[in-house]
């Protein structure tokens, strides 16, 4: 390709990243920002004037003490921390005992009905969650499970997406490597443990990924089966902060941004990978 | 399946494989049934209940045959909500696919320095909402820092909040959450053509708009299937987005269904949410079919 046309990609790539890592980057440096800067750059979201908020790429006078205070004087921020650990390793560790093992049997047993289940689960993973959302309410009433952290669990560990997902990533083994370990005599639970499991831990990890994401995220599930605040996690608890408050939003914003983030960086390419093979022919 | 061709003295061993199989698949169904089971009776099921429910009015469950059908159809929150949530799906969806297709394109053609690219392409997906709610504040607040920057360009701050505006807020947070997935996915199609096509092409004195058109576009069909559906999936999850920048009730142009029925649950209006639920879960299976048919494509 002429290296006029290359440089212009580049440019125009280079551009959109920017805008796209801008709202991240706003987030990261304000958490740093005390509450006296933000409100000196941000007066005209506070008061009634033709001017518009300015921002500065870092903060003017870095500072920790918003962090500090979220972390030292804020006991509502701890208990919400633990409740979306919680809820996120709940639905993880539920998935890898009982999603992991039924996409693997669905991907390469036979099973009579093994299409009209798949196309159920396709189905069911698209319903938009209010759809479901009255009639799982009433299932959770009858379970009692209303009102504990069980109500946004239980419905995650039986989401059917990371199956979908995973149920592709089993189908790319290669049936010849199956078939030359059976033939050697392997057990059914060696060969998922040992060649199904290794050979696909990209697109597991990726599931898993995508799964924490998720849980981490979920904002619909604790609003409508939780009423009791102490059991909020944190995407309920962030938007009750204050604007008045703005300084110590930020600082737990970003401790809520950290965990998903480091995930993020550390896995980028298991997460890629996984997110391609998706893609590819199943 | 195993297929045995040797004979052991002179005795096909075929002869045991229906039982093994018959024994493999009672083992399958034990190791699928726990998920299957759960999700029947956490998803499935009361979706079944919610059929029933349409069916009858919220106090007392009696029969009302369509009733709760000609209500919701009539009713203008859900008249509103709907047209909006078509026109959101029409709008973003397209737009999130040519411009991801385009990203993929252009980012195949710098490869060494693709994978920074890639990351900050990627960064927003691992972004929780909630964690820049206030970031989306900022920025789209009536004073806020887009609008200071169309002013000194010289043009004319938008009320994003409490105009028809607000719908394009929704779209830029979507595309912003969605477009490096995406753009993955596209990439991931992208690599499966074989380069040998091209110089073919190439060599044939094809332009390359021509080899984009005949070439790239159709290899891209099985890709653009599985991105449709998964792009669908995450349009219902920009509620979030919605809820946390506007709450419950937000400028009439982003009224989303999601909105609607969660104000109907909290207002106990359930014989209007089962029969909307009905009708959305009818309208999702015959776009799934369609999709699936118009890629002609198993699953």
């Amino acid at each position: 390709m002429k290296t006029w046309k290359k440089t212009l990609n580049y440019l125009l790539l280079l551009t959109l990243a920017l805008i796209v890592v801008f709202p991240v980057w706003l987030a990261v440096t304000s958490a740093f920002s005390s509450q006296w800067e933000l409100e000196e750059k941000l007066f005209p979201i506070f008061t009634k004037t033709e001017e518009t908020a300015s921002w500065s790429l870092l903060p003017q006078a870095p500072t920790l003490q918003p962090m500090a205070e979220v972390l030292l004087d804020n006991p509502g921020f701890f208990t919400t921390f633990w409740n979306s650990v919680t809820i996120s390793l709940g639905i993880l560790a539920g998935q890898l005992v009982i999603a992991v093992p039924a996409a693997w049997v669905l991907a390469q047993f036979p099973i009579p009905g093994k299409k009209r289940i798949l196309t159920l689960y396709i189905l069911l993973m698209l319903m938009p969650f209010q759809v479901l959302m009255y009639p799982q309410y009433l299932v959770l009433k009858q379970l009692n499970l209303l009102d504990t952290l069980w109500a946004v669990i239980v419905p995650g560990v039986f989401s059917t997406f990371p199956v979908f997902l995973l149920h592709r990533f089993f189908l790319a083994i290669p049936r010849e490597i199956l078939e030359a370990a059976r033939l050697d005599g392997a057990g059914e639970v060696r060969i998922f443990c040992q060649i199904a499991m290794p050979l696909s831990a990209p697109g597991i990890l990726a599931t898993m990924i995508l799964s924490f994401l998720d849980s981490w995220n979920m904002i619909e599930q604790p609003m409508t089966y939780l009423k009791n605040k102490a059991l909020w996690p944190l995407s309920l608890f962030l938007p009750a902060i204050k604007m008045e408050d703005m300084s110590i939003g930020f600082a737990a914003a970003l401790l809520m941004l950290i965990p998903a983030l480091l995930l993020f960086i550390g896995c980028q390419d298991d997460l890629q990978e996984g997110i391609a093979l998706s893609g590819g022919k199943g | 399946m195993i297929h045995h061709s040797t004979q052991l003295g002179g005795y096909p061993i075929t002869m045991r494989l229906p039982r093994s199989k018959h024994r493999r698949t009672a083992a399958a169904w034990a190791v699928l049934l726990p998920h299957f089971l759960g999700v029947l009776y956490v998803t499935f099921l009361p979706m079944l209940q919610v059929l029933a429910s349409s069916f009858q009015s919220a106090a007392g469950g009696m029969w009302v045959g369509i009733r709760n059908y000609q209500t919701v159809l009539h009713n203008p929150a859900f008249q509103l909500a709907l047209s909006n949530t078509i026109r959101f799906t029409l709008v973003c969806i397209p737009l999130l696919l040519v411009i991801s297709l385009g990203l993929a394109i252009a980012l195949q053609s710098i490869v060494p320095a693709g994978r920074s690219f890639t990351t900050a392409f990627l960064m927003p997906m691992a972004v929780p909402a909630a964690s820049v709610v206030l970031v989306w504040k900022v920025l789209f607040h009536n004073n806020g820092l887009i609008n200071g920057l169309l002013q000194s360009l010289g043009g004319d701050g938008v009320n994003w909040m409490e105009s028809d505006a607000a719908f394009w807020m929704l779209v830029i947070s979507y595309i912003w959450k969605n477009l490096g997935y995406t753009m993955i996915l596209w990439v991931a199609g992208l690599t499966t053509i074989s380069p040998n096509i091209y110089e073919a092409a190439q060599v044939d004195g094809a332009s390359s708009w021509q080899i984009f058109r005949y070439v790239t576009l159709p290899n891209l069909r099985p890709t653009a299937y599985t991105i449709t559906v998964l792009s669908l999936l995450n349009s219902f999850k920009v509620f979030r987005e919605a809820w946390l920048v506007a709450g419950d009730y937000p400028h009439e142009s982003m009224y989303l269904l999601q909105h609607l029925y969660n104000n109907w649950f909290r207002d106990l209006e359930y014989d209007k949410i089962s029969a909307a639920s009905v009708m959305t879960s009818a309208v999702v299976f015959l776009l799934i079919g369609f999709l699936r048919r118009a890629w002609d494509r198993e699953v």
